[in-house]
This record gives C-alpha cells, sequence and structure tokens, in this order.
C-alpha cells in the first residue's frame, strides 16, 4: 500500500444517502479474479444516465466524493473500493459510512472522511458553486479544507488506521510479527481440525 | 463490577494479544470461503510467498455464481466458470476442503456451515460475505470480512479488530399467528434504519425469539447487517444443542456432553450491562413486506405504499420520492393489489428445509398464477435431498414452481437467475436494493409463506388468502 499524507484534488457531490455497495459494483462485476480494472464497472448501472453527476464534464478527473449519509452499506465486497479507486478517487466524504466497507478501505488506501451532515450539506454546495474549487485533506493533521473559500474542519481516524495510511503499512506484515504469540495462542486453542471431521474428497467422516 | 455479555465472553477468550494502541489481534476458529470474494486474496499470498496458516480451520464452497441448472447443464458463463475453476485450484494447492458444485456438501456457505455442525457455540467465524452473521444463532462471534481481510485471515488465522458496542434486542412476548422469523427482523430492520446498528454487536433476547427453532434464529441473525451491525447473537439454551447433536462437526458420547456443558456458558450473565438497549413487542409484528429499496422501507403486509408528504426531513422524503420512483409505486395503493412477476424462495435468509416445508405447505394442492415465474432453491444438496426425502419437491413442481439446484441463485443476481428490467419480485431474500436482482428488477422483501400465497394468487398475499 502507498503511504498517504496528503490530498488535494477537486470533489465531486453525490447527493444521494445509502449508496450501498450494490450500486456502487453491481454484482456482475464480481466474478473477475483479478483485482484491477473495476473503475469501469463504478456506478455502472447509474452512469447510463448521462446527467448523473460523474458524467456531467465539470466534475471529470475529480478525485474526492463527497456522498450522503450512510455510503457504502450492505455487501462486504471489496471490489467497491477497489472501483472506487481504480476510477480515481482517493478518499470519500460523508456524514457515516457502513462499517465494512470502512474496514476494506483502510486496508487499500481509500481515505474516509467523516464530517457532520450539515458539513457535507456545506461542502456539496461550495462544490457545486464553483466545481473547480480544490480540497485538501491532510491524513496527519486530520483536517479537511477548502483554501479558496478557508473552509476547515477536522475528523476523526483510529490512530492504527491512521498510522497505517501514513506509513503505507500492509496489515499482514504486521500480524506476521505477532507469530511467536499466535502459535502460543494455538497451543490452548479450541478451534477443532476440519480434517477431523472430513477426508480428502470432502465426505464427512461421521455423516 | 458487572457480568459480561455473550459477546465479551466470546470476545476475551479469543484474544491472542492485545497490545496499547493498537488493535485487539483476535483468533478466528473458522474461515468460511467461497469463489467471489477470494482469488485477489490467494493471489495476494502467492506475490508475497505466504502459506496458509491453518488450512484444516479453513472450509470453502461454490455458491455465488454457480447455476442452478441440472448438473448435466455446463457452467455457460465462461466467467463464472473460471472463478468456480479457481476456487478450486486455490483450494488445491492450499491444502483447503472445498465443496465444488454438485458436491454432496455444498451449499450456500452460510447454511452449510451449521448444517455440517461445524459452526458451534463460542467460536470466532468469518467469511468474506456480510451474511456471515446468520451463525451468530450459534451463540458465535460471526461476521463479514472483506478480501485484503480474507487474505489476512489465511495468513494468519487471525484479525485485528477494535471491541464493539453491545445492543441488546428484546423482542418480548409471543407474536401473532402467521409472523415468521422474517417477520420478526423485518420489523426490527424497519425499527432499527439501515444504519441503527453501525458500530454495535447485537445480541437478540426476549420470548420471540427462544421460542425460534434454530432455522428461525438464523434468520433473524443473518440480516443483522441490514441494521448496519456486523454480528448479531442469540445466547445458548437445549434448542441450540439439540440442533447441534448428531451433525458430522459435533463430537459424539460423552465429548459432546462435555461440549454441550461448555456450550451452556456462552450466555450474557444476568447482570450484564449493554451500551444500548431497544425492545420490541412481539405481539405488535404483523407480516411485513418491503417496499422500496432499502430494507428499512418495510410496511405492514396489510397497509399501503407509503407517501413522502409530511416528512418532515428533506433527505428521508428524497428517498423516498427516489424509491418509489425506482419501484414504480404510488402512495397509498394497497400492497395486497400490486401484482409481481416473479417469486424467489430461497438465500442464506430463508432456504432451510423450515422454509421449505412451510412454504410447500401454502402451496400444497394450489397452482402458481399464470404469467409468475416462481422458483424454489434449496439452501444446499443436504437440504435438497431432505426436502425431497419428504416429498416437497413433488408438492412445489405439482403447483407450478420450479425446483432447482442449490446456490445463491437470485439472491444478487450473478449466476443466469436474474430479472430483467422492470420485472417485480416477492423474494425471502435479504436485500432489497436497486438491481440487485438484476438490472432494473423490482424486489420486495417477504416471508416464504408470503411468497407462496404470492405466487399463487399472482399478487403480494397472505397464506390466508389462498384457501379463502
Amino acid at each position: 500500500m502507498k503511504p498517504v499524507r496528503v490530498l488535494e484534488g477537486r470533489a465531486v457531490p453525490l447527493e444521494r444517502s445509502d449508496v450501498d455497495t450494490d450500486q456502487i459494483i453491481p454484482s456482475d462485476w464480481l466474478k473477475r479474479v483479478e483485482r484491477t480494472g473495476f473503475g469501469r464497472g463504478l456506478f455502472s448501472e447509474w452512469r447510463d444516465d448521462t446527467t448523473f453527476v460523474l458524467n456531467q464534464p465539470q466534475y471529470v478527473g475529480a478525485s474526492i466524493l463527497v456522498a450522503g449519509p450512510r455510503f457504502g452499506t450492505g455487501s462486504s465486497r471489496e471490489h467497491a473500493v477497489w472501483a472506487l479507486m481504480d476510477y480515481g478517487f482517493e478518499a470519500v466524504i460523508a456524514p457515516s459510512f457502513g462499517d465494512i466497507f470502512r474496514n476494506n478501505s483502510s486496508k487499500q488506501g481509500l481515505v474516509i472522511v467523516q464530517l457532520a451532515l450539515e458539513d457535507v450539506e456545506g461542502l456539496m454546495a461550495a462544490v457545486k458553486e464553483d466545481p473547480s474549487r480544490l480540497l485538501v485533506i491532510d491524513v496527519e493533521r486530520l483536517s479537511v479544507e477548502v483554501p479558496e473559500t478557508g473552509w476547515r474542519r477536522t475528523f476523526v481516524l483510529d490512530p492504527m488506521t491512521q498510522e497505517r495510511l501514513l506509513e503505507g503499512w500492509d496489515d499482514i506484515g504486521i500480524s506476521l510479527r505477532r507469530e511467536d504469540e499466535i502459535a502460543r495462542y494455538e497451543v490452548t486453542s479450541r478451534a477443532h481440525p476440519l480434517t477431523d471431521v472430513f477426508d480428502a474428497s470432502g465426505h464427512a467422516r461421521h455423516p | 463490577m458487572a457480568g459480561k455479555t455473550l459477546y465479551e465472553k466470546i470476545w476475551e477468550d479469543h484474544v491472542v494479544t492485545a497490545p496499547n494502541e493498537e488493535p485487539t489481534l483476535l483468533y478466528i476458529d473458522l474461515h468460511l470461503v467461497h469463489e467471489v470474494t477470494s482469488p485477489q486474496a490467494f493471489d495476494g499470498l502467492r506475490l508475497n510467498g505466504r502459506r496458509v496458516r491453518r488450512p484444516d480451520l479453513t472450509l470453502a464452497t461454490a455458491d455465488h455464481n454457480v447455476p442452478t441448472d441440472p448438473l448435466s447443464v455446463p457452467v455457460m458463463d465462461p466467467i463464472s466458470k473460471r472463478q468456480l475453476e479457481v476456487l478450486d485450484e486455490n483450494c488445491a494447492e492450499f491444502g483447503i476442503t472445498v465443496f465444488p458444485r454438485g458436491h454432496e456438501n455444498q451449499g450456500i456457505v452460510h447454511i452449510i456451515g451449521p448444517e455440517l455442525g461445524v459452526t458451534q457455540p463460542g467460536m470466532t467465524i468469518v467469511c468474506g460475505d456480510s451474511h456471515t452473521s446468520t451463525h451468530g444463532a450459534f451463540g458465535a462471534l460471526a461476521f463479514g470480512i472483506g478480501t485484503s481481510e480474507v487474505e489476512h485471515v489465511l495468513a494468519t488465522q487471525t484479525l485485528p479488530q477494535q471491541r464493539a458496542k453491545t445492543m441488546s434486542v428484546t423482542v418480548e412476548g409471543t407474536p401473532p399467528a402467521g409472523v415468521s422469523a422474517k417477520d420478526i427482523v423485518l420489523g426490527i430492520v424497519g425499527r432499527l434504519g439501515t444504519g441503527g446498528g453501525a458500530g454495535y454487536v447485537i445480541e437478540y433476547r426476549g420470548e420471540a425469539i427462544e421460542r425460534l427453532s434454530m432455522e428461525g434464529r438464523m434468520t433473524v441473525c443473518n440480516m443483522s447487517i441490514e441494521a448496519g451491525a456486523r454480528a448479531g447473537l442469540v445466547a445458548v439454551d437445549e434448542t441450540t444443542i439439540d440442533y447441534l447433536r448428531g451433525r458430522p462437526g459435533v463430537p459424539e458420547g460423552d465429548a459432546f456432553d462435555e461440549a454441550a456443558a461448555r456450550w451452556r456458558s456462552f450466555v450474557s450473565d444476568d447482570d450484564a450491562v449493554f451500551d444500548a438497549e431497544v425492545t420490541l413487542d412481539a405481539a405488535a409484528l404483523v407480516p411485513f413486506i418491503t417496499w422500496g429499496t432499502n430494507p428499512a422501507q418495510v410496511v405492514a403486509l396489510s397497509g399501503v405504499v407509503p407517501s413522502p408528504e409530511g416528512v418532515e426531513d428533506a433527505d428521508e422524503r428524497n428517498t423516498i420520492t427516489r424509491a418509489l420512483e425506482y419501484m414504480d409505486l404510488t402512495p397509498g395503493t394497497p400492497l395486497r393489489s400490486i401484482p409481481i412477476d416473479v417469486v424467489f424462495i430461497g438465500s442464506c435468509t430463508n432456504a432451510r428445509i423450515e422454509d421449505l416445508r412451510a412454504a410447500a405447505e401454502v402451496a400444497r394442492g394450489a397452482s402458481v398464477k399464470a404469467g409468475v415465474r416462481a422458483l424454489v432453491v434449496p439452501g444446499s444438496r443436504r437440504v435438497k435431498n431432505q426436502a425431497e426425502a419428504e416429498g416437497l419437491d413433488r408438492v412445489f413442481i405439482a403447483a407450478g414452481f420450479e425446483w432447482r439446484e442449490p446456490g445463491c441463485s437470485m439472491c444478487l443476481g450473478m449466476n443466469p437467475d436474474i430479472l430483467t428490467p422492470g420485472q417485480r419480485c416477492a423474494s425471502t431474500s435479504n436485500r432489497n436494493f436497486e438491481g440487485r436482482q438484476g438490472r432494473g428488477g423490482r424486489t420486495h422483501l417477504v416471508s416464504p409463506v408470503v411468497a407462496a400465497a404470492s405466487a399463487i394468487m399472482g399478487r403480494f398475499a397472505s397464506p390466508e388468502e389462498v384457501n379463502a
């Protein structure tokens, strides 16, 4: 994962609430076995509509998505994060997020910025007024700014997520440093091996 | 000091290490894998030269995009075919037990774990699927994860986790006749909203929950995520123990009694304190149906399509208006007057044997309305075999339902079972999102008996109407 310190870019206002992960990336895109190329599937059912906000020329090339409450609810598909990032988004700003989506985002370096509803609405209005306005998200200082207007808000990230973003750390690498402790736990673990339940062909030993 | 909640007991049992200022490293007892959220995780392992730490605690099945056609029909969609092959290849390479299409133990991942007895009380269970919450019915901490986390569990058998808040949802008293587990959970999701459970693990309690069968409890826990909660739990009792006895993954004889004695400890202490408490009166529950495009948009089956007028919050008003437009519905229309095109009885919410028995009772001797397509997709091969042994397949087929092979099917439309644009479906699944069952499709979530009755009446209907 690439380290993320300061993001600077234009924003797209997606004025919808409850944007679930089925909308972000519809299920026909989930059959792929690769990790790239999902950007073409982002909001694919909505993008057929020429008036959809992502199709409007003034928002082409924007790297920050500003959305309504409960963004990313529903299915656990990490493909939603891959699609947003493959399309070119580096951060999503919304009043609230689905828990699994938030987790998935932190693993990939998509920055999740949760602001109060009135702040998100204010930001949307500022972007609609002038879509060329730049936003600056500072992961170190945990702030969002519109330098042109002087608007500035702070947001919260748990310290681990923030550190991981800043350092570009891989979660698995971090946990594998704890391998001795994992092995120690396993000595008394009650998890029972499935090899006792199924034979090599997956037939139950005691049907 | 206050006692512990069930969640806290399971959590504390699984802490590998809890370093300062870092999330707790939680041990995972069972990792369930399917073809859709795993290929990129296995790829990640290969790229980094990592192994699967505990293939013997990992179990895979093909479910999301298996066709439900007879097994003699090959997988037509080349991309689905490839994804299914890749699952088999990955499992062979890393030494993981897998149930491919046609295998005697194959089925929807959240149906097979419990029926094989590998889902047990007190365990931590994860899967790259948000409906993993289903397994919480056994007093197990079970939740959905993303593909990066799948890779993490494969490599380490652990997950870094922050402790969740706890919420008790108590359903007091007994529900009226005709109210199923699905109606209970639709009532709960309608009450909490799609975000009400976010950040919480819910424990379902109260007389109405205690009286449910394990199948019913699984239906309730399954839809925890629809209220935003990653996990749902039900305390262990004799219903849990009786369900587990004799299943392949469960010990026998004295070892069973020992296990059962330990399982009985997986209940919240009497003096445990929850971070939030919600209470519902079971007597006030009715058969429910969703009218909109999120699972909290619920009304009584006997009710009418709601109106955005008079809703104060502008955001909420817009959400309702948009949903009405997508669903092509007019406020004030009685739900029971709305004609349907398709009925889907299936999914990890409602495709267990008890669901099929209930639907078959409604369908027995009746006929699916001309012009309606009605599918019954058992949750697993074992469910299918059991249903056939009881003659349920013949009941459905005689009534004009399609009796299909097991899989996720039309719940999420990754296989050929999809709605065409504009089609309206009475579905026993869990999500009514735009396009979930096929582009432009309109989904109404209902219980198995309401789905069966609707198939026969050609409109949303309650079972009483079938024989009237």
